[in-house]
């Protein structure tokens, strides 16, 4: 057909301006900084940011987790609402992923400051003010809070898809409540779980700022780093390699989270 | 169980929806403390009207946002269409290269874009290439996944024998795209359109590494803002902001349950037509 | 003879490495019904696709009035189409769907409302002008298509298995609504169906098709009366079909027996297939018939009933209306005009044999509710 020149434009400007930047990466992160020649020093001082990597995942892992925990009942409960209510149920989860994360975060430290908003109420009361900031647990915190509609909305998707008949057949051939729960809806449900955990994963990992705003310097992120090479220290070559290495570690990851998903997809289908 | 999951759900719409109350309180207060309560005013919002910086970034913003969506819009439909009548395999191809900007952490296309710039402008030695082009471009690439995101569902639930009839009653191609099938997949095409602009109003992270200092959008300067002290008409534009969405996602939502109940009304009759064989 | 209209010469159509039509050679005349009639993917929806021009022939021609327009735009065809499920315009009414053709040729206003007026009173859709389509019956959906598309006044109007969304009822009077409108217009219609009750109750022409070509080109009654193999004889109602040997003209031989027929032109000794349709065989006492069998099955229709009786192994279906139960001994007379004799082809063998009877009548009920996807 001659429809080709229909979508041209479009594969020229996604080639241009998402494959070709890529491309564009890799080769900062192979190239040293002051004389461009070809070089592994970028990725081999990357070892020094270990830690940080490591601790980037892990608050990230935690905060997904968290996600799932919270977000599935959530989900689950608007699947069962009616039509209407679902819809309105959806819009308000999607309303605050629309509004400035900077300063919604920001008023998270307005809530968890050492004189803010929780702990004077806990002071009123008589009570010795808590340290809710400027610790893992508020970058979590920070994490969930503004990540768990990308966990829900999807989870929300793949649960309202399932036919109800088939909690009413599973109850038919005599499975209890949590049993049809957790052979018929949970399994049905994997794809939700798996696309909820690469979206609320992939934000958490390469965030920046709200380690800034609600951790301390011992929980700077990968983000943070990358952000300051471009925009501190300057050093764009071992910023593209972090870079590089960040997109590396989240496919391994997504990868991993996919197989334990699927595999469990297929036990369960098997079954 | 299912009550403690209704519990759960009403605890998660406090928790999402506090932080925005106490932003939007405190656009209210006098006091310049977002933790404290002060006098009710309305000075915030008297006072945001007459910052004309302030404005100034939300009108760009506001630029950014229209025009990036009117391209990714006008683009994403159309490649939209041509998709659909693509090979299989060439259709996972371009799908594929769709996904990219979606599952590829903001940060990294950020960084890749400003690379790119920045690589471009040595080659065509210019000082600083970074600002309302670069700036645009970026938001049109990531604008255009939502688009076609939401297009496509629409276009391949269409039956493809409308364009057929269009064209059979003396419709030449182009002429069967916006008398029929654009007709079809409007709801698509103003759902990825809203998309589009709240996710290009509001993006801080890309915009942030790919603008420069000639072209500046709200989200951006927040970010530069909450570095100091920050100043309390910024919460009477959040709150503004707020409503402006509310009343998107409401817009949004009356058009899709109105195609949903046509439909639907659709699918009983061609049952009650056909039910029977 | 009436003239021609649309001549399709050698056309092929390839999917892929899927050949959907085999060079196709067919002759439309003018103010005609003709049905195409398969089964599923047997080319009929991709010839009516052709004709009408929204997909290019991989090689061949489609002539029009003598004029190739093989290369012509759907938009500058002057035939129109009805859809399957009518591909009516929901985001327009019934008035708007109808004066859709005549607004883009930018008739006036006024010859458009008159026009769509004379249209919605000849399909009894006056009073329905502005109703949304979603509101309409599937019946009024199809009266609205037909409408939509009579009204340009095309030379041909082709219809795409148009009642196949339709109960039963309604199809049968549809049935005779299209016949009447087809002979009040006075155009060409060209109907794709792969239901054979239809194509025998509307056309003047019935063309035959399968894996992309032409088996038979007949009216009604040539078709039943006289297939041309054994596909035919079983896709076009029951028929029983036997393996035979033409001993000479008029004489055909079959379970070792001689048979009188009317058929001739045949090879000495050449062996052939033979159907006997079941409501042409008389059912007579034992001792009186031409072969002999016992009955295995019986099955109440209604107006007849199907019986199955086995002669030596191969099983008949007889229709009759006297009730003859399992297990009894019967005979069966055969008049020469109740045996067809057809050339062997590559179907023989294939169809004919009602041993898996049930199972049999199963498939054949199935194929012809699910559609055709082509």
């Amino acid at each position: 057909m001659k429809r080709r020149w229909l979508t041209a434009p479009y594969i020229i400007w996604m080639l241009l301006f998402t494959i070709v930047p890529l491309c564009i990466v890799i080769y900062f992160a192979f190239t040293d900084s002051v004389t461009g020649a070809f070089t592994f020093a970028n990725i081999v001082s990357i070892l020094d940011y270990a830690s940080i990597f490591l601790r980037s995942i892990w608050l990230s892992v935690a905060a997904t987790l968290l996600c799932l925990i919270i977000g599935y009942p959530v989900a689950y409960t608007i699947a069962q609402c009616k039509p209407r209510t679902q819809r309105i149920l959806q819009m308000l989860i999607m309303l605050p992923m629309c509004l400035s994360f900077l300063l919604r975060t920001l008023a998270w430290v307005a809530l968890l400051e050492d004189t803010g908003i929780l702990n004077s109420l806990i002071t009123s009361i008589g009570l010795k003010p808590l340290p809710l900031i400027r610790n893992s647990g508020a970058v979590i915190l920070g994490m969930v809070y503004n990540y768990l509609p990308y966990m829900i909305l999807p989870l929300y998707s793949s649960i309202s898809k399932i036919n109800p008949k088939l909690m009413e057949a599973a109850a038919d051939l005599g499975c209890s409540r949590r049993q049809s729960f957790t052979k018929v809806i949970l399994p049905l449900s994997m794809p939700g779980i798996a696309s909820g955990i690469t979206m609320v994963f992939v934000p958490a990992v390469s965030t920046f700022y709200i380690s800034q705003k609600l951790g301390s310097p011992g929980t700077i992120m990968v983000g943070d780093v990358i952000e300051s090479q471009f925009k501190g220290a300057y050093n764009p070559n071992l910023g593209a390699a972090m870079s590089l290495i960040l997109l590396i570690l989240i496919f391994i990851c997504i990868g991993l989270s996919n197989r334990v998903t699927k595999q469990h997809n297929n036990e369960e289908v098997t079954l | 169980m299912r009550k403690a999951s209704k519990v759960i759900t009403v605890l998660v719409f406090i928790f999402l929806y506090f932080p925005i109350v106490i932003l939007a309180v405190a656009s209210f207060s006098s006091g310049s403390d977002i933790a404290v309560f002060k006098d009710f005013t309305f000075s915030r919002y008297a006072e945001l009207f007459k910052d004309s910086t302030l404005l100034n970034l939300a009108r760009n913003s506001a630029i950014i946002a229209i025009v990036s969506t009117i391209i990714a819009t006008a683009l994403g439909t159309t490649a939209a269409v041509g998709i659909n009548r693509m090979s299989k395999k060439m259709r996972g191809l371009v799908m594929g290269m769709t996904n990219i900007p979606i599952t590829n952490p903001d940060i990294v296309t950020g960084v890749s874009l400003a690379l790119m710039f920045a690589f471009t402008g040595t080659i065509l030695k210019l000082n600083s290439v970074l600002g309302f082009w670069t700036l645009l471009i970026a938001h049109v690439t990531f604008n255009l996944p939502y688009v076609i995101l939401n297009v496509m569902p629409r276009i391949s639930q269409m039956d493809p024998n409308l364009t057929d009839a269009a064209m059979d009653l003396g419709c030449t191609p182009a002429k069967a795209f916006f008398k029929v099938t654009l007709h079809e997949i409007m709801p698509g095409v103003i759902a990825g359109a809203l998309m589009s602009f709240t996710m290009s109003l509001d993006d801080f992270v890309i915009s942030y590494f790919v603008t420069g200092f000639g072209f500046v959008t709200l989200p951006v300067e927040i970010y530069n803002y909450t570095k100091k002290p920050i100043h309390p008409k910024v919460y009477a534009l959040f709150t503004l902001l707020f409503l402006v969405i509310l009343i998107l996602m409401i817009v949004m939502n009356i058009l899709q349950s109105r195609s949903e109940s046509r439909r639907e009304k659709m699918h009983i009759r061609a049952k009650a037509a056909g039910g029977e064989v | 003879m009436a003239a021609e209209l649309i001549r399709l010469k050698d056309l092929v159509m390839e999917f892929g490495n899927e050949r959907v039509l085999d060079s196709m050679n067919l002759t439309i005349e003018d103010k005609k019904f003709l049905t195409l009639l398969g089964p599923s993917g047997c080319g009929k929806t991709t010839t009516l696709r052709i004709i009408a021009g929204f997909q290019k022939p991989t090689s061949g021609e489609v002539y029009f009035d003598g004029q190739p327009i093989t290369d012509l735009p759907p938009y500058k065809r002057p035939v129109n189409t009805v859809f399957q499920n009518y591909a009516l315009f929901p985001h327009l009414d019934v008035y708007d769907n109808i004066a859709f053709g005549l607004r883009i040729s930018k008739l006036p206003e006024k010859e458009i409302d008159r026009r769509v007026g004379e249209m919605l009173a000849s399909v009894s859709l006056k009073g329905f002008e502005n109703r949304p389509i979603a509101s309409l019956s599937g019946g009024q959906q199809q009266r609205v298509a037909i409408a939509r598309a009579l009204v340009n006044r095309p030379k041909v109007l082709l219809l795409d298995e148009p009642l196949g969304a339709l109960d039963l009822r309604l199809r049968m009077d549809m049935q005779n609504e299209l016949k009447q409108i087809q002979q009040e217009v006075g155009i060409t219609f060209v109907y794709v169906t792969h239901d054979q009750e239809e194509a025998l109750s509307m056309s003047d022409t019935v063309v035959v098709m399968d894996a992309g070509k032409i088996l038979q080109i007949g009216t009604p009654e040539d078709i039943y009366n006289e297939p041309a193999n054994a596909f035919v004889a079983d896709f076009i109602g029951e028929s029983n079909i036997l393996d035979g040997i033409m001993l000479e003209d008029y004489k055909v031989k079959m379970f070792g027996q001689e048979f009188t027929c009317v058929d001739k032109g045949f090879e000495k000794n050449e062996p052939v297939d033979v159907v006997i349709r079941p409501e042409d065989i008389d059912i007579v006492a034992a001792d009186a018939g031409h072969l002999c069998g016992t009955v295995t099955n019986v099955i109440f229709k209604g107006v007849h009933y199907d019986t199955i009786v086995d002669f030596k192994g191969f099983k008949w279906l007889i229709q009759t209306t006297d009730y003859y139960p399992v297990d009894s001994y019967i005979g069966i007379q055969l008049n020469p005009d109740d045996i067809h004799v057809m050339k062997r082809s590559e179907y023989s063998g294939l169809y004919g044999d009602y041993s898996t009877f049930s199972d049999e009548y199963d498939d054949i009920t199935n194929a012809d509710e699910s559609a055709d996807e082509e």
